[in-house]
C-alpha cells in the first residue's frame, strides 16, 4: 500500500528526519512509536507534503507520489488525521463532513454521513452543532469521520488518543479496529503503547528523527529494559 | 425630522457600493490572507468599463446588462492577476502580496488615463429609475432607493451561497484553516481563484453601480480603498455581515457627521474605527483566530551583525557616497539628500516591521509630525535649524508614543489598519487646523542655515544623520532590547512566559521607529523648504511600505536597499516618462515575481549559496 524509503526532511538547513523507511501492506496497521519530539508527527506531515521540505521516495500502490501536492495525495487515496484535530469550529458537524467528502472509489462502498454516524453514534445526535461547541473526544471522532468522507485507502492517524479520557480512547480504538476489519490500511502515530498494540500488527520506533526499531510488538516488549529505553513508558 | 430620514436613506444608498467592494475584499482576505490593495483599482475599472458598455448597449436592458457585463469582465482581469501574479508568490512573507497588488494598482491608474482619457466621465441615468420618490415630503432619487434595497439582497445572496453550497462551505472552512482544507483533498488553487473572481466581481459591480450617481475619474480607486479598509476592519476581516454593518455605520457617520460637526468630518470615521478596534480588537464580527500559521522553516536565515569584512565594505561604500559632492551638481545632490532621508525613513519602518513584527500602513504620520515639529520649532519657537532638527522630531515621538500604545495591543493587519487610521487623523488635523498648520497652504520658508545652506553641506548633514540613524537601529536589533523584541515577534506567548513584557517592548519599538521617522521628516522639511499635509499622507506611507517590502522585510538591510532602489527608480522614471506609474508598477510586479523575498533577501540567498559552496 505505502512504501517510504530514505525520507529526509529539513527545516531551513536543519535536517529533522534521517533516512526514514516504512512499509504498510494492504490492510495492515503499522504503529509508529516514539517519545515526544522523536519525529513521528513530522514523518506524517512530510508524507503529506505539509510543512517541512523533504527528499526521498514515497510510493502509494506502487506509484511514485513523492512529487504530488497535499490535495493530490488525498485524491490518490491517503487520508490524514492531524494530531491537533483542526476541526472547523465555525462549521456544523454536517458541514465539517462535507468539506471532507470526495467521490467514491471503484470497488469500495463510499462513506456517507449515515454510515459514519453508525460508527460514531455520538456524532449522530449533534449534526447541526458547531465544531467549536464540541468536547475534545467528540472533535476527535469528527476529525476521523471527516477524513473518512474522502474514502481513503490508507489512513495516517496522528495520536488519536492524546489528551482524551480513557472511555473515549476506548470508543475510538473500537472504531479504528472496525475500520481495519473493513480492509483499511493504517499508519498510526502513538505514544500510548497499549492503544497501538490493540490496533496494529507491527511497530516501528523513532528517536531523534531516525527509525531505531522495526518488528513485532512481541519482539519490542520481549526486552522491557530496551522497550523502556526506546519509549520510556 | 423629515430631512434626517432623507439623509439616512442617502447614507444607506452610499453604503451599498461600499459594502459590495468591502465584502469582496473581506472574502478574499479571509481565504487567501491577501490584503488586495488593487481592490480599489478593480472598483474603478468596473465603473470605467460599465461607462464604455452603456455607450454601446442601448435600451433599459442594455444598461443593466452593461453593469453586470462590466463586473464580469473585470472579474476576468482579477482572475488573470491571481493566476499570473499572485499564484507565484503565495509562499512569500505576509504582506508581500500587498506589494504586488500595489504595483498592479499603479499600472491601472496610468492605464485608465491612457485608455479612457483624463477627463471625468458622466454616465447615463438608470432607465426606469430616473425620477425621485416623495418620502415624508423629501424627494429621494429612485435609484438611491434601489441601492438601499440591493445591499441587503446581495448580503442575503452571499449568505445563502456560503451556507447552502459545497463551494460556500469550503470557503468558510478555508477562511479558518486553509491547510486543513488542502489536507482533505481540496485543490486550494481553484478555491483561491474562485474567491478572487467573486471578490473582484463584487468590487467591479460596486464601481459600475456608482455610474448614475457620480462621475467616473481616475482617482476613484485611492478614495475608496481607504474607506474599504476601514469598513473591512471595523466589520471584522473575513466577515461579510460585519462588512455590511460597518459600511452602513461609516456611510451614516459621513452623512450625519457633515451636518453636526463639519470641521471634524474627515476625522470622524477614523476616530470611530480606532474606538471600535480598541473595544473589539478583531472588529465587530471578526474572530480572534486570524493569525495564519507561520510557514515554519520556509526562510530561516538567522540575523547576524556584519562580519569584519562586510564592515570594511560598508565603510568603503559610505566613503564613496560621502565624496559625491566633489563631482555632482546641485540637482544630483538634492536627489541624493532625499534618498538619504528616505533611507532613514524606510529603515525606521523596517525596524518596526522586520524586527518588531508590527506592520504599519501609516508610518508617514511620524515622518510628517517630525516635519511639522521642525517647522514649529523654527517658526513659532524661533529656534535655529540645529535646534529644530534636534527638537522637532519630539513631536513625532509624542505621536508614536500616543498612537503606538493602541497599535501594539492589536495584531497583524488590524494593527496595521489602526496605524492607517491614526495617520489619517493626523493628516486631517494638519489639513483642517489652518490657524496653526496653514492647512493646504502649508508652512513655508524652512530653509537650512549655516554650513547646511549649500547643497553639499545639506547632503552631508542628511547623509550623516541617515548613517547614524541606521547604525543606531542596527545596534538596537543586536542589543538585549532587540532580542526581546524579536522574541516577542516570533512567539508572543513564549516570550511572555519568559518574562518579557511584550506590549511594553513593542510600544518602545513603536516609539523609537516613530522618532527615527520624525528625524527623517525634520530633514525633509529643510530639504523642501516647506511642510505640507502630504508629508502625513497615505501615499507616502504606502511608498515607505513598498520600500521595505521591496528591499525585503526579512533581511536586516531590507529598508536601506529598498529605499535606494525604489527612490532611484521613481525619481528616474518621473524624469524619463509621463507614464511613470505604469512603468514603476510594472517594475514592482516584475521584481516581486523575480525576488519573492525582496532584493535584500535575494542578496542573502546568493551569499548563502556562495558561502555554502565555499565551505
Amino acid at each position: 500500500m505505502l512504501e517510504v524509503a530514505r525520507l529526509d526532511a529539513f527545516y531551513g538547513r536543519a535536517q529533522i528526519l534521517h533516512e526514514v523507511g516504512l512499509r504498510v501492506g494492504p490492510g495492515e496497521a503499522l504503529a509508529l512509536l516514539g517519545r515526544n519530539g522523536a519525529g513521528k508527527s513530522t514523518t506524517l506531515r512530510a508524507i503529506m507534503a505539509q510543512g517541512p521540505r523533504r527528499t526521498g521516495e514515497i510510493r502509494l500502490l506502487g506509484a511514485d507520489v513523492s512529487r504530488l501536492q497535499t490535495h493530490e495525495l488525498v485524491q490518490a487515496g491517503i487520508g490524514y488525521v492531524p494530531e491537533d484535530r483542526r476541526i472547523f469550529t465555525d462549521l456544523t458537524v454536517m458541514e465539517n463532513l462535507e468539506v471532507g467528502r470526495r467521490p467514491a472509489r471503484p470497488g469500495h462502498a463510499p462513506w456517507t454521513a449515515e454510515r459514519l454516524f453508525a460508527l460514531f453514534p455520538n456524532l449522530a445526535e449533534m449534526r447541526q452543532r458547531r465544531g467549536g461547541q464540541m468536547s475534545g473526544g467528540e472533535q476527535q471522532m469528527l476529525t476521523l469521520a471527516r477524513t473518512l468522507m474522502g474514502n481513503p485507502l490508507l489512513l495516517l492517524l496522528d495520536e488519536p488518543s492524546e489528551g482524551l479520557a480513557p472511555r473515549i480512547v476506548e470508543q475510538i480504538a473500537l472504531a479504528v479496529m472496525a475500520l481495519k476489519t473493513e480492509g483499511l490500511s493504517i499508519l498510526l502515530c502513538e505514544q500510548n503503547l497499549h492503544f497501538a498494540r490493540l490496533i496494529c500488527d507491527r511497530a516501528c520506533v523513532m528517536a531523534r528523527g531516525r527509525l531505531v526499531f522495526e518488528g513485532s510488538f512481541a519482539t519490542l516488549e520481549a526486552d522491557p529494559a530496551r522497550r523502556d529505553a526506546l519509549l520510556s513508558v | 425630522m423629515d430631512f434626517f430620514v432623507a439623509q439616512f436613506l442617502t447614507g444607506l444608498a452610499s453604503a451599498c457600493s461600499l459594502f459590495l467592494v468591502a465584502s469582496g475584499l473581506s472574502i478574499i482576505f479571509g481565504v487567501t490572507r491577501i490584503v488586495n490593495f488593487a481592490h480599489g483599482a478593480f472598483y474603478m475599472l468596473g465603473a470605467y468599463v460599465a461607462y464604455s458598455l452603456t455607450e454601446r448597449f442601448s435600451g433599459a436592458l442594455g444598461f443593466w446588462a452593461a453593469l453586470v457585463c462590466a463586473a464580469a469582465l473585470v472579474a476576468v482581469l482579477g482572475v488573470a492577476m491571481e493566476i499570473l501574479l499572485l499564484r507565484r508568490i503565495y509562499r512569500a512573507p505576509e504582506l508581500f502580496q500587498l506589494l504586488a497588488t500595489f504595483g498592479v494598482t499603479l499600472m491601472v491608474e496610468d492605464l485608465v488615463v491612457l485608455v479612457f482619457g483624463p477627463e471625468d466621465l458622466l454616465g447615463p441615468r438608470a432607465p426606469g429609475l430616473k425620477g425621485a420618490v416623495d418620502i415624508l415630503g423629501q424627494a429621494i432619487p429612485a435609484y438611491d432607493l434601489f441601492l438601499v434595497a440591493l445591499g441587503p439582497l446581495v448580503l442575503g445572496a452571499i449568505w445563502l451561497a456560503f451556507h447552502n453550497t459545497r463551494w460556500g462551505i469550503l470557503v468558510r472552512a478555508a477562511t479558518q484553516d486553509r491547510d486543513m482544507v488542502a489536507a482533505l483533498g481540496v485543490n486550494q488553487k481553484w478555491l483561491f481563484t474562485s474567491v478572487f473572481a467573486l471578490g473582484v466581481f463584487l468590487a467591479a459591480l460596486g464601481g459600475a453601480l456608482q455610474l448614475p450617481r457620480e462621475a467616473v475619474n481616475h482617482a476613484m480607486d485611492l478614495k475608496i480603498i481607504v474607506e474599504v479598509f476601514v469598513v473591512v476592519v471595523i466589520g471584522g476581516l473575513g466577515s461579510v455581515t460585519g462588512a455590511f454593518l460597518a459600511a452602513v455605520l461609516v456611510c451614516e457617520l459621513n452623512a450625519f457627521g457633515v451636518l453636526v460637526l463639519p470641521q471634524v468630518s474627515l476625522v470622524l470615521v477614523f476616530a470611530v474605527m480606532a474606538l471600535v478596534l480598541v473595544l473589539r480588537p478583531y472588529g465587530l464580527l471578526g474572530r480572534p483566530d486570524g493569525a495564519a500559521r507561520p510557514a515554519i522553516g520556509t526562510f530561516i536565515t538567522p540575523w547576524r551583525p556584519f562580519t569584519a569584512r562586510e564592515r570594511m565594505l560598508v565603510a568603503a561604500l559610505i566613503a564613496l557616497v560621502a565624496l559625491l559632492p566633489l563631482g555632482a551638481g546641485v540637482y544630483v545632490l538634492s536627489v541624493a539628500a532625499e534618498i538619504a532621508i528616505f533611507v532613514l525613513f524606510a529603515a525606521s519602518l523596517h525596524f518596526l516591521m522586520g524586527a518588531g513584527g508590527l506592520p504599519s500602513f501609516g508610518h508617514a504620520a511620524y515622518f510628517g509630525l517630525g516635519a511639522y515639529g521642525a517647522a514649529f520649532a523654527l517658526k513659532l519657537a524661533g529656534l535655529s535649524m540645529a535646534g529644530a532638527i534636534l527638537l522637532g522630531p519630539l513631536l513625532g515621538l509624542a505621536g508614536a508614543v500616543l498612537f503606538g500604545w493602541f497599535c501594539v495591543r492589536l495584531s497583524g493587519v488590524y494593527s496595521a489598519m489602526l496605524t492607517l487610521a491614526f495617520a489619517q487623523i493626523a493628516w486631517a488635523v494638519a489639513f483642517q487646523w489652518v490657524g496653526v498648520t496653514g492647512g493646504d497652504n502649508g508652512l513655508l520658508g524652512i530653509w537650512p542655515q549655516g554650513f547646511a545652506a549649500t547643497p553639499a553641506g545639506f547632503y552631508w548633514l542628511a547623509l550623516a544623520l541617515a548613517i547614524m540613524g541606521v547604525a543606531a537601529l542596527r545596534t538596537l536589533i543586536f542589543s538585549p532590547f532587540g532580542y526581546a523584541l524579536r522574541a516577542a515577534r516570533d512567539n508572543a506567548a513564549r516570550a511572555e512566559a519568559l518574562g518579557i513584557d511584550r506590549h511594553r517592548i513593542q510600544w518602545a519599538a513603536f516609539a523609537l521607529a516613530g522618532l527615527f521617522a520624525a528625524v527623517a521628516g525634520a530633514l525633509f522639511a529643510f530639504l523642501k523648504g516647506s511642510v505640507f499635509p502630504d508629508t502625513l499622507g497615505i501615499p507616502l506611507s504606502v511608498d515607505a511600505l513598498a520600500m521595505v517590502l521591496l528591499g525585503g522585510v526579512e533581511t536586516i538591510s531590507g529598508g536601506v536597499v529598498g529605499a535606494i532602489a525604489y527612490k532611484l527608480l521613481s525619481i528616474w522614471l518621473m524624469s524619463e516618462t509621463v507614464h511613470s506609474k505604469l512603468v514603476l508598477g510594472a517594475v514592482i510586479v516584475t521584481l516581486v515575481v523575480a525576488f519573492p523575498h525582496g532584493i535584500g533577501g535575494a542578496f542573502t540567498r546568493l551569499r548563502d549559496r556562495l558561502g555554502g559552496a565555499a565551505a
